[in-house]
C-alpha cells in the first residue's frame, strides 16, 4: 500500500509487520519517532504478543534484547549516536553470543561537541563489533531492509544493524510502499532460535572461554559474516521476488560500468551523487557512482569488480578515523590492491553539514583536473581560516579556553545553522 | 546437638537418613518441622542447581548461598526456572568451559547488565506465553550495587517479573579484593589499605541496596545470611512464588578476601547478624514486615576479630575509636530495625537466639505452632546448649 509517511513511521510499521516479541525502547534523537510509533502500535494492539520495554538506558535496551533473544523471542531496538556508544559493551556481547537482534541506527554525529545532526560516526565506530551493517539509501529501502534484516539475522544467528541517515531519512515524509502483514509473513518465517534457554533442555550460555578455544569462537563470527556475503544478496533477490522491488544487496552501481570516475558512498547522499552523475553524464563526463549497501561484512570482491575499470575513485564518507584517514576509503583501497586507480578520501556532511550539489560538483571538477592530492584526507567545505584562528590562539600561549565555543564565537552567530 | 545423639529413623531402602537442620541458631531434625518448612537441601529430589565440581574457594559463602538459593527457587518454580548471571566469582568459578556447574538454563552476558538481561528474559517469556517459566538474576555486590545498579533500579521501577539475588561479600573479590560500594567502613581491601592514618575503608560511604530496593516499593525485599540457610531458603521460595520485581540480599563471607578461616564462614555470617551489623529482615511493598530478632547483641569485636581485613584495628595500637564507630553502626541498626527480642519473643529462652525469633514470622504455620511443638523447640534449644 502506498503511503505518504515519515521515514521513522515507515520503519516502525515495517518492524511491526516483522512481529517482534520484545522491543527495548529508549529515546534518543533522531531515532525517537520509531519507538514512539511502535509504542502506539502496541497500545492499539495492532502489534500483539509484544512486550514494549521502556528501559532506563540504551545499555539496558540491548541487554534486554539479549535476554529476550536467548529465551527465544524476536527482539528489536533502535538507537543513534551516544546511545549506540552507551550500549557498545552489549553490542559485542550480542554478536559474540550469536543472538539475532535487529536494531535501527538513525545515524547521528558523536560528541563532543554535542551535535544531534546526521553523519556516520556512530555506526562506523561499531563496524568491527561483529554486527552486520546495512545502509539505507531511501525511506523505502530502510523499510525494506528491516524486513530483510530479521531473515538474515535469524538464518545466521548474528545481529543486524540497519543504518539510516538521521533526520534526512528518519524525519523525511516520502511515499513508501508498505507491504501487507500477510506478505511479510510469507517472506519472514517464525523465529527458530539456534540456542535457547529452555528448562526442558538446560544449556549454559556465555561461559568463560580461554586461549584454547577463543580464536576458533572468534573465527566462527568471521566465518558467519563471510556467509552473509552470500545470504545478503540472496535475501535481496528473494525479497524482490516477493515484493516486486529491489532493495538492499551488497553494492549497487549507478552508471558505473564504463565510468572513468566513480564516487563511492553509503546512505542517503547517494541520491545527490546520482543526480550529479546524471548532470555530468549529460555534459559528456565519464562518471558513475557505487553505493555500498552492506558495509559489514565488507563485500571486497563486489567492490573490486565494480571499480575495476575506473581511473579515479572518490570515496565520499560521513565519518573518519581521527589521526588516520578515511574509513570507507581504507576499505576501498583493500579492494583495489594491485590496481592503479587514484583514490581520493573526502569527508563530508559531518554533524549535519549539508552536502550540496555545488560543493560536490566543484570537488569532482578538482578531481578531474588533477587539482586534488591523493593519499591525504580532504574535507568538503572545510573553513580552514576558522581552524587557523584557533590554532593561533593555542600558539599564543595563553589559556585559549574551549575550542568549540571559541570557533562558534568566531562564526558570530547565535545558534548553529543547519543549512 | 550432634546427629548421633538422637536415635535416627531406620532408613528404608533407597531413602536418605533424616538429617538435622539449622533453624535459626538451633539444630533440629528436619522431620520435626511441618512439611512445608522442611529444607530443600534435605530432600532427595533437590535439583543440585549449582552442582559439585565448581572452582569456588574452600568455605566460599557465595557458593553456599547460591546453591541453597537456587535449589529453593527451583523447588518453588517446579523446576521451571532460567537464570541470568553477572560477571564475577560466581560466574567464573561455575563455568570454566567445557565444565559447567549449572543444571538449569543459565546465561552470562556482562558485568553490569544481569538485571536487564533478566528483565528481557521475563519479557520474552511473557510474549511467548511462557510466563510459568520463572526468571532469576544474580550477581555479587559489585555487579549489583555498583556497575549493575542502573539496570537493577530500572528493573525495580518497571516491576519486571524478576527475582534478583545479590550475594554480598563486600568487595570485588574476583579481581583481587578491591573496594566496592558495599564495602563496610574500616575494612581493608586492595584499594583501601590501612596506610598512614587511614584505617581501611572510609566511614559514611557505601550503599544499602536492600533499603534502596525498598524505596522502589517493589513487592518483596529480604536480607539473609548463609548462617541461617533455612531462612534463606524460605525467603527464596516465598519470593519465587510472587510476581513482579523481588530482591534478596544475601550476606556471604569470603574467606580469601576477608582473611578469615574457611571453617568460620558460618560463624562470621552468624555474628554479623547477632551483632546487628547486618539486619536480617523482610519487606513487602516497601514496608518491613518481619525482622530476625537477636536474643543477645554480640559486641562487634567478636565479629571483627575473626577477619584479617580488620586486623589493623587491633594489634599494638588498637583503634578503639574505629571499633566504637562500628559498634555505633550496629547499635543504630538494632534501634532502627528493632532487632532485640523481647521476653514475649523468647528472650528468656536459653541459647544464643530463639527459634521463634529466627524464623520469618510471615511463614504460615510458625506463628500458629502448637504448644507441643513449642515445647519441643524449647527442649531442643536447651539440649543444644547442654551439649556445648
Amino acid at each position: 500500500m502506498l503511503s505518504q509517511i515519515e521515514g521513522s513511521k515507515a520503519v516502525a510499521e515495517a518492524v511491526a509487520r516483522c512481529r517482534p516479541q520484545v522491543i527495548g525502547a529508549y529515546p534518543i534523537s533522531p531515532q525517537t519517532h520509531i519507538v514512539e510509533h511502535l509504542s502506539d502500535l502496541v497500545r492499539l494492539e495492532e502489534l500483539r504478543d509484544c512486550e514494549y520495554m521502556m528501559v532506563e538506558s540504551e545499555f539496558a535496551a540491548m541487554s534486554a534484547c539479549i535476554g529476550a533473544s536467548a529465551v527465544g523471542a524476536r527482539a528489536y531496538t533502535a538507537t543513534a549516536s551516544q546511545g549506540l556508544l552507551y550500549m557498545v559493551e552489549a553490542l559485542y556481547n550480542a554478536s559474540g553470543l550469536g543472538l539475532p537482534i535487529v536494531m535501527t541506527v538513525a545515524n547521528r554525529a558523536i560528541g563532543a561537541p554535542i551535535n544531534i545532526w546526521n553523519d556516520h560516526s556512530d555506526s562506523m565506530s561499531q563496524r568491527d563489533s561483529g554486527w552486520i551493517q546495512l545502509y539505507a539509501e531511501s525511506n523505502q529501502e530502510a523499510l525494506d531492509l528491516h524486513i530483510q534484516a530479521f531473515r538474515i539475522a535469524e538464518e545466521l544467528a548474528l545481529p543486524v544493524m540497519v543504518c539510516m541517515d538521521g533526520f534526512i531519512l528518519t524525519h523525511a515524509f516520502e511515499e513508501v510502499d508498505l507491504p501487507g502483514a500477510e506478505q511479510v509473513d510469507a517472506f519472514l518465517p517464525r523465529y527458530e532460535p539456534q540456542q535457547l534457554l529452555d528448562p526442558g533442555d538446560p544449556v549454559t550460555i556465555g561461559a568463560m572461554v580461554g586461549p584454547e578455544a577463543f580464536t576458533e569462537v572468534k573465527y566462527l563470527m568471521h566465518a558467519k559474516q563471510m556467509l552473509a556475503l552470500d545470504l545478503v544478496p540472496r535475501t535481496a533477490t528473494e525479497f524482490a521476488e516477493h515484493f516486486g522491488r529491489h532493495s538492499g544487496g551488497l553494492v549497487r552501481g549507478y552508471r558505473a560500468e564504463d565510468a572513468e570516475t566513480i564516487v563511492v558512498a553509503l546512505g542517503s547522499v547517494l541520491g545527490t551523487v546520482e543526480d550529479i552523475v546524471d548532470e555530468l553524464r549529460d555534459e559528456g563526463v565519464s562518471i558513475g557512482a557505487l553505493g555500498i549497501k552492506c558495509f559489514r561484512p565488507y563485500p571486497l570482491d563486489e567492490v573490486r569488480e565494480a571499480l575495476a575499470g575506473a581511473k579515479r575513485i572518490v570515496v565520499l564518507e560521513k565519518a573518519f578515523a581521527v589521526g588516520a584517514g578515511g574509513i570507507v576509503g581504507q576499505n576501498v583501497r583493500l579492494a583495489l590492491s594491485g590496481q592503479a586507480a587514484q583514490v581520493f578520501d573526502v569527508v563530508a556532511g559531518l554533524g549535519g553539514r549539508p552536502i550540496t550539489r555545488d560543493s560536490l560538483r566543484a570537488l569532482l571538477a578538482d578531481v578531474r583536473a588533477d587539482r586534488l592530492e591523493t593519499g591525504r584526507l580532504h574535507f568538503l567545505d572545510l573553513d580552514t581560516d576558522r581552524v587557523e584562528r584557533e590554532l593561533a590562539r593555542m600558539r599564543a600561549g595563553e589559556r585559549p579556553g574551549p575550542h568549540a565555543e571559541n570557533m562558534i564565537r568566531d562564526l558570530g552567530i547565535v545558534a548553529a545553522r543547519s543549512h | 546437638m550432634r546427629e548421633g545423639s538422637r536415635d535416627p529413623e531406620t532408613p528404608k531402602s533407597g531413602e536418605q537418613r533424616v538429617k538435622l537442620y539449622q533453624t535459626g541458631t538451633h539444630v533440629v531434625g528436619n522431620r520435626l518441622l511441618p512439611p512445608e518448612q522442611r529444607t530443600v537441601q534435605a530432600r532427595m529430589d533437590r535439583s543440585n542447581t549449582l552442582t559439585s565440581g565448581h572452582r569456588a574457594c574452600q568455605g566460599c559463602g557465595e557458593a553456599l548461598g547460591a546453591r541453597y538459593a537456587l535449589d529453593a527457587a527451583m523447588r518453588a518454580a517446579d523446576g521451571n526456572l532460567v537464570a541470568a548471571n553477572a560477571t564475577g566469582c560466581l560466574e567464573v568459578f561455575s563455568t570454566p568451559f567445557p565444565e559447567s556447574s549449572w543444571q538449569l538454563p543459565w546465561i552470562h552476558s556482562l558485568f553490569g547488565n544481569a538485571p536487564a538481561v533478566a528483565s528481557g528474559m521475563a519479557a520474552g517469556l511473557k510474549a511467548l506465553g511462557r510466563s510459568d517459566t520463572r526468571v532469576v538474576g544474580q550477581g555479587g555486590d559489585g555487579g549489583t550495587v555498583d556497575i549493575g545498579f542502573a539496570c537493577l533500579s530500572g528493573m525495580f521501577e518497571r516491576n519486571d517479573d524478576v527475582l534478583f539475588i545479590c550475594y554480598d561479600n563486600e568487595a570485588y573479590m574476583n579481581t583481587g579484593v578491591q573496594r566496592s560500594g558495599a564495602t563496610p567502613p574500616a575494612a581493608r581491601t586492595a584499594t583501601t589499605k590501612p596506610l598512614g592514618e587511614h584505617a581501611g575503608n572510609v566511614f559514611g560511604k557505601g550503599k544499602n541496596a536492600p533499603l534502596i530496593a525498598m524505596a522502589h516499593e517493589i513487592p518483596y525485599v529480604a536480607t539473609a545470611t548463609v548462617a541461617e540457610l533455612r531462612d534463606l531458603e524460605s525467603k527464596v521460595e516465598r519470593a519465587t512464588r510472587m510476581r513482579g520485581a523481588r530482591y534478596i540480599h544475601v550476606f556471604v563471607p569470603c574467606p580469601l578476601g576477608w582473611g578469615a578461616a574457611s571453617r568460620d564462614t558460618i560463624r562470621i555470617a552468624r555474628l554479623v547478624k547477632e551483632s546487628g551489623l547486618f539486619p536480617v529482615f523482610e519487606a513487602v511493598d516497601g514496608e518491613v514486615t518481619s525482622v530476625s530478632k537477636i536474643r543477645r547483641a554480640v559486641p562487634v569485636v567478636e565479629y571483627l576479630k575473626l577477619q584479617r581485613r580488620y586486623a589493623h584495628l587491633f594489634g599494638e595500637n588498637p583503634r578503639e575509636d574505629v571499633i566504637e564507630a562500628i559498634q555505633a553502626i550496629a547499635d543504630r541498626n538494632i534501634r532502627r530495625f528493632d532487632l532485640l527480642a523481647t521476653a514475649e519473643e523468647g528472650a528468656d529462652l536459653p541459647g544464643e537466639a530463639t527459634d521463634a525469633a529466627d524464623l520469618p514470622k510471615s511463614q504460615p504455620g510458625i506463628a500458629g505452632r502448637t504448644e507441643q511443638e513449642s515445647n519441643l523447640m524449647r527442649l531442643l534449644a536447651e539440649t543444644h546448649r547442654g551439649s556445648q
